[in-house]
């Protein structure tokens, strides 16, 4: 039997930390990448990396309450084994970032600082300056560098992956790639694919992600027949800088050092933002969420900006969205060290100093909580069987999805600082279950008939053809790539409406049949990008239209997101025990919504159209409870549910029940 | 910020070539003024209407990008002479220092250009290999924290950390001279590597790699490997090559302090050898 492979999809933090553990295991890898694997996407991540830490533990913090604070913050949308395990391992995690030459910031002793992220009471965050991203994909390059120079990895960079080779039995034997700049295509026999491809940020048009993060590679296994989990849930940041080809990030961390978000209580004062006294700004988010301030989850504070702008009419310019965010109270000394990188960003393309002038930011499509779904295996304590090949499988046998572009871990909302812990977390935690796939087998890819392979690339060739040869129309693929994002912007980021949604789908149908024509202008066989792009152009609609069509049916509103017909009233009545009857009534409606919707919407693609089914999510260790922060009446709803939740857990334990029942240490 | 007499469009010349080995040529575009525009955006403009100013429909520019916020190292290239990232190179202030109002691009000149404004900088990577740039660690399993280390440890090693192998520092650089290998008919892929990386070994590494070295050997588990590094950095190619312009650390974006890493590794490099010749 031939040497068995594994061909790795991507090198962000989710493909490198796989390839480096898969060549520990001794196993050989094709690691294919659009870039050099250290341009990856990743570098961009600014804010840091969470795990509970020494520190945190005698405050009362504990892997269980990452694991708490990752499920309430998702809205209990997550499949709570997969974050149980990451919480476990965090901190091993950052520890093994450590040993591998990250640069995080120290304290005056030499242990790793750490600050804190949205959604948590805790500093879990450990970060480099503000480019942990960069440092942490820095030092699992070089790992993969070193596999390199051994011979174990053979990159494939500057290289497009067109679609998977599944065999007659269903099964993944391989990939088919591209060279993009010769143009010529390559099949590489697999036995087991891992596609780690980051997320599909160009759907949007412009958003806070790299021109790479197309979702190319997740659709084109979406083609293939893999399902594809909770497409609609997308995270709009509350914090970027306007910009005509991006919109930079402006990270949580700033918010994390202190930073305070505020506009003028008058509308629209032109005055010098640093001459408006106290007195006449609205710290919005401080008075409306007393404990958590300027650090809400992420979708909370981005319906805030959109909220203080759009229905308040409190945007601090008159034409467009945006809030000040404030750092100016801070030492210069201190931002430096802390938060160089991202103020150096902004001064560089705003060319203002954020050191001496409140910034000026809003919101912008961030992430997909969504993605490629995968299975896992549940172990007996609630966690996961480490080394079950099961662990990230999708629907298609040997084929894996891994990091941004798979369905796990977030939920409905993803917490700041937690998305760079479950790509480095599942590239290390998968390993040894592929390493066991591959042991299930007797035999290798490579063996297989050379006219497996051979056909794969005709047809791709033939596909490729097909688009350089088409006949000239008027159709322009950035035209069209640009109407697609203004329209997915509009219809489906932080208000979303059916009306509108029903709209965008019959657009997006319109906008798919002009891609499907459109002229391709550059008609060469050498680095043709014209090419490459509208092939990625035409994928973007599988996805495009599983976002749509999710938000359309999802009636609710759960994490980010949000439809206003669907929204979960505040509670009214001036006494408490108005309130408390009113509670009543709102906890029956929670209920009753989250037997309807507390499931996975689950896309599979059938003749270019999302079929959508619900999955049931794995709730077995932490009870869905409503998430509600700075709602008016929490109080009262927390207590009625409270209460409720005792009651039912009466029925199996009644000492659980007992304690449960004993009065709430200030929650929140 | 913005001049009052703002140009209706801005002029901008393109030096192209179609692909390895052929002759470069020149075109020029007029794009539209808009305010706060950069090089990217007015590529992509092109790319969306690539029409030369006579009029002349041509295939779209050939150009890397990525991160769009100067920290992939995709984007470098030379604007109005001066090598850079596009990404970060705002129209604005170009136009400000041009008064001709022109914008030039030009692909890296140490680089076999591969299309356009795309130029293959496989060296640059090929160069960490050589001076070992990472920690060599028993493996990835958890055995607990690294060693502790000072704040003002992390505070002189972040920025060496921080080189985006952008290359900047190698176009600037006096004694970085251009390898290029052409493609032979019918020669495969992997042969043609083979005698790229051949070619490339004995050619000056560059003060970017020279850094890395710097950076590990300060590194607690990393000086374990310290030798190796400075042998690497002795061999041909190596570190002597360098002649002291200092033209590297004028242009790295990330003012990685460049002079600083060689001078450093100029000493223990001769320290090494001093020792070795007692051995
Ligand atoms: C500006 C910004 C800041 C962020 N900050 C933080 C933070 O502070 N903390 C945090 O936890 N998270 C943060 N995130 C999120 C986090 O950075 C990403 O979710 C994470 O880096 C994704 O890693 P990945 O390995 O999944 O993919 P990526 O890093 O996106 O890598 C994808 C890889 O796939 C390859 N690829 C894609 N398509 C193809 C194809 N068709 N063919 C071949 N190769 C392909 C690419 O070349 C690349 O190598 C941030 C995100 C952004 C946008
Ligand atoms: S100091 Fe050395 S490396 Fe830097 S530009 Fe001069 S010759 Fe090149
Ligand atoms: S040292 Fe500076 S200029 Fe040179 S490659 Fe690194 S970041 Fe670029
Ligand atoms: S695009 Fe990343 S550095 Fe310019």
């Amino acid at each position: 039997m031939a040497k068995q492979r594994v061909v790795v999809v991507g090198g962000g933090l989710s493909g490198l930390s796989m390839t480096m553990k898969l060549c520990e295991l001794g196993i050989p890898v094709d690691l294919v990448s659009l870039v050099p694997v250290k341009r990856s996407h990743s570098v961009c991540a600014q804010g840091g990396i969470n795990s509970c830490n020494d520190a945190t533990r005698q405050l009362g913090d504990s892997e269980w309450k990452h694991f708490d604070d990752t499920v309430y913050g998702g809205d209990f949308l997550n499949h709570q084994p997969p974050v149980k395990e990451m919480c476990e391992w965090a901190p091993k995690v950052i520890d093994l970032m450590d040993r591998l030459g990250v640069t995080f910031n120290r304290t005056g002793e030499g242990f790793l600082d750490r600050r804190r992220f949205g959604g948590t009471l805790y500093k879990r965050t450990a970060f480099a300056g503000a480019t942990t991203g960069q440092q942490l994909l820095y030092a699992l390059d070089e790992q993969v560098r070193r596999w390199e120079a051994e011979g174990l990895v053979r990159k494939f960079e500057h290289y497009d992956f067109t679609s998977p080779i599944v065999d007659d039995n269903g099964a993944c034997r391989g990939v088919v790639i591209q060279n993009l700049h010769s143009m010529e295509f390559l099949a590489l026999p697999a036995d087991a694919v891992v596609v780690a491809s980051g997320g599909p940020g160009l759907v949007y048009g412009r958003s806070t992600m790299s021109v790479m993060c197309n979702g190319s590679a997740a659709s084109r296994c979406f083609r293939a027949g893999a399902k594809y989990g909770n497409a609609e849930f997308i995270q709009v940041h509350p914090t970027a800088i306007p910009g005509a080809d991006k919109l930079r990030l402006m990270s949580e961390s700033a918010r994390g050092e202190g930073g305070r978000v505020w506009v003028p209580r008058r509308s629209q004062d032109t005055r010098d933002p640093k001459l408006i006294p106290e007195s006449e700004r609205y710290y919005f988010l401080e008075e409306r969420y007393p404990a958590y301030m300027n650090l809400v989850p992420r979708d909370i504070a981005t319906r805030e900006i959109f909220d203080i702008c759009v229905n308040e009419g409190l945007s601090v310019d008159a034409d467009k969205m945006c809030v000040y965010l404030d750092l100016t109270h801070i030492p210069k000394a201190e931002l430096d060290r802390k938060l160089g990188g991202i103020l150096d960003i902004y001064q560089k393309f705003q060319g203002v100093d954020p050191r001496e002038v409140p910034m000026k930011i809003f919101p912008a499509v961030h992430y997909s909580m969504g993605g490629l779904w995968t299975d896992y295996e549940r172990s007996s304590s609630g966690g996961l069987v480490v080394g079950s090949p099961r662990n990230h499988e999708t629907n298609i046998p040997n084929l894996y999805a891994i990091g941004e572009c798979d369905y796990h871990y977030h939920g409905a909302n993803r917490l700041g600082a937690n998305s760079l812990l479950s790509c480095i977390f599942t590239g290390l935690m998968v390993g040894p279950g592929i390493e066991n796939k591959l042991k299930q087998s007797k035999t290798a890819a490579a063996d297989l008939p050379p006219a497996v392979f051979q056909q794969a690339v005709a047809a791709a060739k033939e596909q490729h053809q097909a688009v350089l040869q088409r006949p000239s129309s008027d159709q322009n693929p950035y035209q069209i790539h640009q109407e697609l994002g203004d329209l997915m912007t509009r219809a489906a980021t932080v208000v979303r409406r059916n009306d509108q949604l029903k709209a965008a789908i019959a657009t997006v149908e319109e906008l798919e049949q002009r891609a499907n024509v459109a002229t391709v202008v550059d008609t060469g066989s050498w680095t043709n990008q014209n090419v490459i792009f509208t092939k990625a152009l035409m994928d973007m609609f599988p996805l495009a239209k599983a976002i749509l069509w999710g938000a359309l049916q999802r009636d609710e509103c759960r994490g980010a997101h949000f439809k206003p017909d669907f929204s979960m009233p505040s509670l009214t009545s001036d006494t408490r025990e108005g309130r408390l009857q009113e509670a009543e009534q709102w906890c029956d409606r929670f209920q009753a919504n989250t037997d309807k919707w507390l499931k996975s919407t689950i896309a599979t693609l059938v003749d270019g159209q999302p079929k959508l089914s619900y999955e049931d999510i794995d709730t077995s260790s932490i009870p869905p409870r409503p998430r509600l922060y700075g709602l008016v009446g929490a109080e009262e709803i927390e207590t009625v549910w409270k209460r409720r939740a005792a009651a039912k857990s009466a029925q199996v334990d009644p000492m659980a029940a007992r304690a449960a029942a004993a009065p709430a240490v200030a929650s929140l | 910020m913005i001049a009052s007499n703002q140009p209706s469009v801005i002029k901008v010349r393109v030096k192209r070539q179609d692909g390895p080995g052929q002759a470069a040529y020149w075109q020029h575009f007029d794009i539209p003024y808009e305010e706060n525009l950069n090089i990217i955006s007015v590529l992509q403009k092109i790319a969306a209407k690539p029409i030369t100013r006579d009029g002349q429909r041509v295939a779209p520019i050939a150009w890397d990008c990525g991160c769009l916020e100067e920290v992939c190292g995709s984007c470098t290239m030379l604007i109005n002479g001066r090598v850079r990232q596009s990404c970060s190179a705002l129209i604005d202030r170009l136009l400000e220092d041009s008064p001709s109002g022109e914008v030039v691009l030009e692909p890296m000149s140490k680089f076999p250009v591969v299309r356009d404004l795309v130029v293959d900088r496989a060296r640059i990577f090929q160069a960490l290999k050589k001076v070992k740039a990472w920690v060599e660690v028993d493996g990835y399993f958890d055995m607990g924290p690294g060693p502790k280390q000072s704040r003002t440890q992390q505070e002189a090693a972040y920025p060496l950390s921080e080189c985006m192998s952008c290359g900047c520092c190698l176009e600037a650089c006096p004694q970085y001279a251009k390898v290029e290998v052409i493609r032979e008919a019918g020669e495969s892929e992997e042969a043609y590597r083979q005698r790229v990386e051949a070619a490339n070994s004995v050619a000056f590494i560059g003060p970017h790699a020279i850094n890395q070295a710097v950076l590990f050997n300060s590194n607690p588990t990393g000086q374990f490997k310290k030798a190796e590094r400075l042998e690497a950095l002795t061999e041909p190619g190596g570190i002597q090559v360098c002649g002291n312009a200092q033209n590297c650390v004028a242009v790295c974006p990330k003012h990685i302090p460049l002079t600083t890493s060689i001078a450093q590794a100029g000493r223990a490099v001769t320290v090494h050898a001093v020792k070795k010749f007692f051995e």
